[in-house]
């Protein structure tokens, strides 16, 4: 279990005092994903190195595991750094080392011997899924290829906490979504805490359990995944939810999609988790005198359930549409209207 | 043939001429390696952010390399005779070559490897450190192996440069191919001898680039 308490971060640069980090409150359970999502300047990058002592806080205390990272140094916070691993967004791996010799890197920090050294390494080539490239130096690599050898390089030492620092901010799309598919694997095979940074909402909704948002340093919102899609409250974690669910609510879209329909009434639904699997469509239709044409749909998946948004024209006599949406609004279905042509 | 073209050689001279500067070369390169290495990291280590950050072991280091780097060769040999008498017993021979040879090109060295080792990449140090590597282990294991191409390419030229300062320091009666070019070649006008001497060098040179350019290439696995 991770716990910050008012961690704060100020760089003294001489001419300018600067809160990288503003007074951070967090608990993140054992066995959760945890994302923080904010622009660069938001102060993620610092709050990550803070996790494993790489900064030091200027205020606040940091406790992972009842152990307080902020009050140890020398060989006692070195030896905590090898439960507490992370993984770059640049990868970071050895060039003049092999794909084996940069996994054995930091169990030869830890004083592993060689069999057994050999041995893990092994073990956790097929566990990332790259066996046969053992001898491949990181130039002969792809991104990916790259960021796998991070990953098993991180979990060398059966780490409690792996931290990523925008672990799939340089990789494209697909190779992306396999590098997340691997980290819920080892979150759920091997149970490990993992705190992720990022800048993209794709990554916190696919693998995240919970979400911080952070924005001038502070965490300006946290809850659920699912909750805060749901129920954005700051205008900041609005835009980040558009970025993967509402890219067709932008004004031009609306107007776009009014003109395509010109009858009847527009109306956006926005169905979380079990409600995106009932048959709440077909009652409607069924009882009440509309016809629905559908105009546009989409769902996501996070790791807590569904999220979707669905935008339907209603056709049909003012009184049952107003009906309609009345019966939408009863099965807790997040609907908004459109308005119409 | 040999007798026609360089009449006034004796090749037994020439060839205990070439083994010594070979010998000056090997040995200051050795240890222009040596100083040159332990400068480098000095002054990466404790420039301002880095490990062992401390502007007064940063300034004093770094005035120490630029003074030493820019006083000419030939003055400093003089300047060192004093300091060579004491250490060697001796201002001639090749052994008295070695401190003013090693105090020229160290400096020059440590330059080299402090350029070779701003070019790794930050990331890779921060992730060491994230693994709980101490300075030490970070030093051999991270800075040294990543560096190592430019390392081996700064030596090929610092040794390059150090055979024609062994030239310089035969001037001086250091012996060597400089040496017997000066005073056999030169004041008895036998071109012929500076000429074979000329020729000794430039093998010297190539074979000391050729040994250069293969261990960098071979280290090299960017």
């Amino acid at each position: 279990m991770i716990e910050l308490k008012g961690l704060t971060k100020v760089f003294d640069t001489g001419k300018a005092r600067l809160t990288a980090v503003d007074h951070v409150d967090l608990t993140v359970p054992s066995g959760e994903i945890f994302g923080i999502i904010g622009y660069s300047g938001a102060g993620k990058s610092t709050l990550i190195r803070l996790l494993n002592g790489l900064e030091q806080p200027s205020e606040g205390s940091v406790e992972i595991n009842g152990q307080n990272i902020t009050a140890i140094s020398g060989p006692k916070l070195r030896k905590a750094r090898q439960k507490v691993s992370m993984i770059f967004q640049h990868f970071n791996l050895l060039w003049s080392r092999t794909v084996r010799e940069n996994i054995e890197f930091p169990l030869e920090i830890a004083g592993v011997g060689k069999d057994e050294r050999r041995k893990r390494s092994a073990e956790l080539i097929e566990l990332v899924g790259l066996e046969g490239r053992d001898n491949a130096y990181p130039s002969q690599l792809s991104g990916g290829q790259k960021q796998r050898v991070g990953i098993a390089r991180a979990l060398a030492n059966d780490p409690e906490v792996l931290l990523c620092d925008e672990a799939t901010s340089a990789l494209d799309p697909q190779t992306t979504d396999a590098i997340l598919d691997l980290l819920v694997d080892i979150n759920k095979r091997l149970g490990l805490t993992i705190v992720l940074i990022t800048h993209e909402m794709h990554v916190i909704r696919k693998i995240c359990h919970r979400v911080a948002v952070m924005e001038g340093g502070r965490v300006v919102e946290l809850g659920e995944v699912l909750h805060v899609f749901q129920h954005p409250k700051e205008n900041i974690t609005k835009t980040f939810v558009a970025q993967v669910t509402e890219t067709e609510d932008s004004a031009e879209t609306v107007r776009h999609l009014r003109e395509q329909y010109p009858e009847g009434q527009l109306v956006k639904l926005i169905f979380v988790g079990d409600q995106a699997e009932q048959p709440i469509l077909t009652q409607l239709i069924r009882e009440y005198a509309v016809e629905v044409n559908i105009v546009h749909g989409n769902i996501s998946h996070t790791q807590r359930g569904a999220y979707g948004t669905l935008i339907l024209q209603l056709k049909g006599t003012a009184d049952e549409i107003s009906k309609a949406i009345a019966f939408l609004g009863a099965h807790d279905v997040q609907t908004e209207v459109m308005g119409n042509a | 043939m040999l007798e026609t073209l360089f009449p006034n050689v004796d090749w037994a001279d020439m060839w205990e001429a070439t083994l010594e500067t070979i010998y000056m070369t090997a040995m200051s390169t050795f240890f222009t390696f040596v100083i040159g290495l332990v400068l480098g990291i000095v002054l990466f280590l404790t420039a301002p952010n880095q490990l062992w950050a401390n502007k007064i072991v940063n300034w004093l280091t770094g005035a120490f390399v630029n003074i030493f780097r820019s006083i000419p060769f030939i003055i400093l040999i003089i300047l060192l005779i004093p300091f060579t008498k004491f250490l060697i017993g001796s201002i001639r021979g090749p052994n008295a070559a070695l401190p003013a040879l090693i105090i020229g090109a160290a400096p020059f060295y440590a330059r080299m490897v402090l350029i070779a080792l701003k070019e790794i990449d930050k990331g890779v140090i921060e992730a060491a450190r994230s693994m709980g590597a101490t300075t030490w282990t970070i030093i051999r294991k991270v800075l040294l192996p990543e560096s190592k191409p430019a390392l081996i390419s700064g030596i090929t030229v610092t040794a390059i440069a150090l055979v024609g300062y062994t030239a310089m320091a035969g001037i001086i009666g250091a012996g060597g191919l400089g040496t017997l070019a000066f005073l056999d070649g030169f004041q008895r006008s036998r071109e012929d001898v500076t000429l074979m001497a000329t020729i000794a060098i430039l093998v010297i040179v190539f074979i000391v680039q050729f040994i250069g350019d293969y261990l960098t290439g071979k280290a090299d696995k960017r």
